[in-house]
């Protein structure tokens, strides 16, 4: 099984992410396993999906709304969210908008283009999982999570910015 | 100045650190090229036609002596022993080698500065009125709110990846000093006058921001959309995360060109837009990111202010010096502004010598006007969108030393606001993204223009260069631009007129200037341009009728009469090249 960083730790993934065949149509589903499906297919197999025995999770590619499936979170184990290419910062706002609109608690996975550089910056946004791009040594980028020590921003991991922390001089 | 506390110092060393690190992957092929790129982006590192080319952040334009020394010597042990300061009130290196930068940031880091995303698809350096805190038309110091929103944008987790580069421009006076109309948000400092705001809360005196949204220059260049006349200042912040949010997810980012929002506001149309962004505001509206009292109060006192001693009005001896010398007395009247402090003036230095690409420094000169800094402005000074420097503390009774002085150094051109004082990118000799060359240009034009009296005699004019698209030289809103264009390989050069880079006075508002015609060679630009001043000469009512005033009132057909001939000689040499041919 492939390994991921997940909470900080590099863990192995039980999960099983299924993408759309290249001409856009949907794979088959595996009658077992947990897996992570692509938004249309969770639209199109519902009721089939929920049928299944195994643990069920679902990812949005970068342009897909949040709102699609903000009813349905209680039904997943895991939310993904795809960065096609490094420079994409779609899912950021996407991540933030499932953390603190949508009330999403579980895990929160980064998948796609994804290396240390961006890990920093993912985490703040409330990402807590993350499926490096092939090659990556998941083990030296653990340190990304210390590239910085403190944000001036509000984020999904430091909710009070900055300056509604900093001890008065 | 502001300065850092313990945190704000080791956020910028941090950043060292990890660059350090990136630099070193990619240079042990650990890193792609196609990875890097972003990420030495955000540091300012561009690679040119010669060599990388650095971009180091001057916030808001404001600097100290100490720093411009360290810029100096930066120039010298890394680069060629001069730097470039931009319109966007930054500096410029166009020598320094890849491997090198690391120790570079460093450097910087030892004087509280740094490159942070002065490049790259992220906020960058917030740019205000280079007279802050020292014009008589202040309302607001925005200094202070340039370093808030300095802060809130450094490393923000959410928009660190837009779709392109995003530009913020604060305004704290009542003319308009930060082209805010042309900016991707451009912020105008309110004072509620009349008690209650359009919130119908705010107290009477309350500061707010009129947020102007969606203009912009480069290839498709629109004036902002006032999204908002009174935003009470301490939604500043959620509402900015508003707009961006709707265009981190919603820009274009399948074609480079069509990616600013002001591409999506003109889509969208404004009103929707506008309606997206309530929107989205009213699920961030009183979240932790409002802005407290406290907060502003504790930046405004990490500024260092100047100390005036108390004066009752004009020095006299200046004012005797002002009559007896004519060229000081021109040199006043060009190069420096009055102040709010009686007693006191604002200076610019002119990094506009004919033959000198405009805003070059030598590190020289920069330890000079370090020097000139601290003797005589309080150790502190300003970089100009204009690209010129700013000694903005200066007792009039210093005034004619300083002068005195900056002749020496080269830096007393009294040609602020007139039509030598050109604005050029670097252009063709130095950019790759570049058609043609600006520098030669410009120096062609002010060899034209040599004459003090004939200068004089044309007034306030903006002459703009930009060597491509990307508009680096603000042509756009030139009263004059100058645009390079390729044309098969060889350098043309295409002029417009009517352009104004914001409300620089009432009833003056931002425009975009109209391109005349066809485009020139670099030999026949300084004809163009004399052509166009000579009808302006012979139209204008009185010598207060500015170039640009006459460009609006008889419209650009008689400037294109003079330079192109008649609509009918037009047609008749059209009529014989196509016999001809």
């Amino acid at each position: 099984m492939a390994l991921i960083i997940k909470d900080r730790n590099v863990v192995t993934d039980p999960w099983l992410r299924l993408e759309l065949n290249t001409d856009g149509s949907l794979p088959p589903v595996p009658p077992s396993g947990d897996v992570i499906v692509p938004l249309a297919m969770w639209h199109g197999q519902r009721d089939q999906l929920i049928a299944r025995p195994s643990r069920l999770g679902v990812w949005l590619d970068s342009h897909e709304e949040p709102a699609a499936i903000a009813e349905d979170l209680r039904l997943f184990g895991v939310v993904a969210v795809n960065f096609p290419k490094f420079g994409d910062g779609r899912g950021y706002s996407i991540a933030r908008l499932l953390r603190e609109r949508y009330g999403w608690k579980g895990e929160l996975r980064a998948v796609g283009d994804i290396f240390r550089d961006q890990i920093f910056f993912l985490s703040s946004c409330g990402f807590n999982a993350f499926t490096l791009r092939a090659g990556e040594d998941a083990q030296e980028a653990l340190g990304a999570f210390s590239d910085f020590s403190d944000a001036y921003q509000s984020s999904v991991e430091r909710p009070l910015p900055l300056f509604r922390r900093r001890q008065p001089a | 100045m502001y300065r850092y506390d313990e945190i704000d110092q080791r956020l910028v060393d941090e950043r060292v650190a990890q660059f350090r690190d990136q630099t070193r992957r990619f240079l042990a092929g650990k890193l792609s090229e196609d990875d890097f790129r972003p990420l030495r982006l955000r540091n300012g590192l561009y690679i040119q036609r010669y060599a990388p080319m650095l971009r180091v952040a001057i916030p808001y334009g404001l600097l100290s002596s100490r720093q411009l020394r360290t810029l100096a010597h930066i120039a010298r042990k890394w680069d060629r022993g001069y730097g470039h300061f931009s319109t966007r009130q930054n500096i410029q290196y166009n020598w320094p080698k890849l491997e090198d930068v690391p120790d570079i940031l460093a450097e910087l880091a030892k004087v509280e500065m740094h490159a942070i995303q002065t490049s790259g698809n992220s906020v960058r350096n917030i740019t205000t009125d280079h007279y802050a805190g020292v014009a008589q038309d202040e309302i607001v110091d925005s200094f202070v709110w340039c370093e808030l929103l300095r802060q809130w944008s450094t490393f923000h987790p959410e928009f660190s990846f837009l779709p392109r580069k995003f530009k913020i421009a604060v305004n704290g006076a009542e003319a308009d000093r930060a082209a805010i109309f042309l900016h991707d948000i451009g912020l105008q400092a309110v004072r509620d006058k009349g008690g209650a705001g359009s919130d119908g809360a705010s107290p009477g005196g309350e500061v707010g921001f009129r947020v102007i949204v969606g203009g912009g220059m480069g290839r498709t260049p629109i004036i902002g959309h006032v999204f908002r006349e009174f935003l009470p200042w301490p939604h500043l912040l959620t509402y900015l995360e508003a707009i961006m949010r709707v265009y981190n997810r919603y820009g274009r980012r399948d074609n480079i060109h069509k990616a600013r929002i002001k591409i999506l506001v003109k889509a969208r149309t404004p009103e929707k837009f506008r309606e997206e962004v309530e929107a989205e505001w009213a699920h961030l509206k009183d979240r932790p990111s409002t802005l407290t009292e406290e907060e502003v109060r504790r930046v405004e006192e990490r500024f260092t202010r100047p100390q005036y001693e108390s004066q009752a009005g004009d020095d006299a001896g200046h004012l005797a010096r002002l009559a007896a010398e004519p060229a000081f007395a021109a040199w006043t009247k060009r190069n420096v502004l009055p102040h709010k402090a009686p007693g006191y003036a604002a200076v610019t230095l002119s990094l506009k010598k004919t033959g000198v690409p405009p805003g070059d420094a030598t590190a020289d000169q920069m330890d000079a006007i370090a020097g000139l800094a601290d003797r005589y402005s309080q150790g502190e000074l300003r970089v100009s969108h204009e690209q010129n420097l700013i000694l903005a503390d200066v007792r009039q009774s210093d005034l004619h030393v300083l002068w005195g002085e900056a002749k020496a150094l080269g830096l007393a051109s009294p040609n602020i606001g007139m039509i030598t004082n050109i604005i050029a990118c670097p252009g063709g000799d130095f950019c790759s993204l570049a058609n043609a060359k600006s520098i030669p240009v410009a120096q062609a034009i002010q060899e034209r223009f040599d004459s003090l009296d004939y200068v004089y005699d044309i007034g306030e004019l903006d002459l703009n260069i930009s060597g491509c698209q990307n508009s680096c030289g603000h042509h756009h809103v030139g009263h004059i631009g100058i645009l390079g264009v390729d044309k098969n390989g060889e350098e043309w050069y295409q002029i417009s007129v009517g352009g104004n880079q914001g409300l620089t006075r009432p009833g003056a508002p931002a425009a975009v200037g109209k391109v005349i015609g066809p485009s020139f060679s670099q030999e026949q630009i300084p004809d163009v341009i004399e052509k166009l001043i000579g009808i302006y000469l012979e139209k204008r009512e009185s010598e207060a009728e500015r170039f640009i005033d006459v460009v609006w009132r008889i419209g650009i057909e008689p400037f294109k009469e003079r330079v192109y001939g008649t609509h009918h000689q037009r047609q008749e040499r059209r009529n014989r090249s196509l016999a001809a041919a």
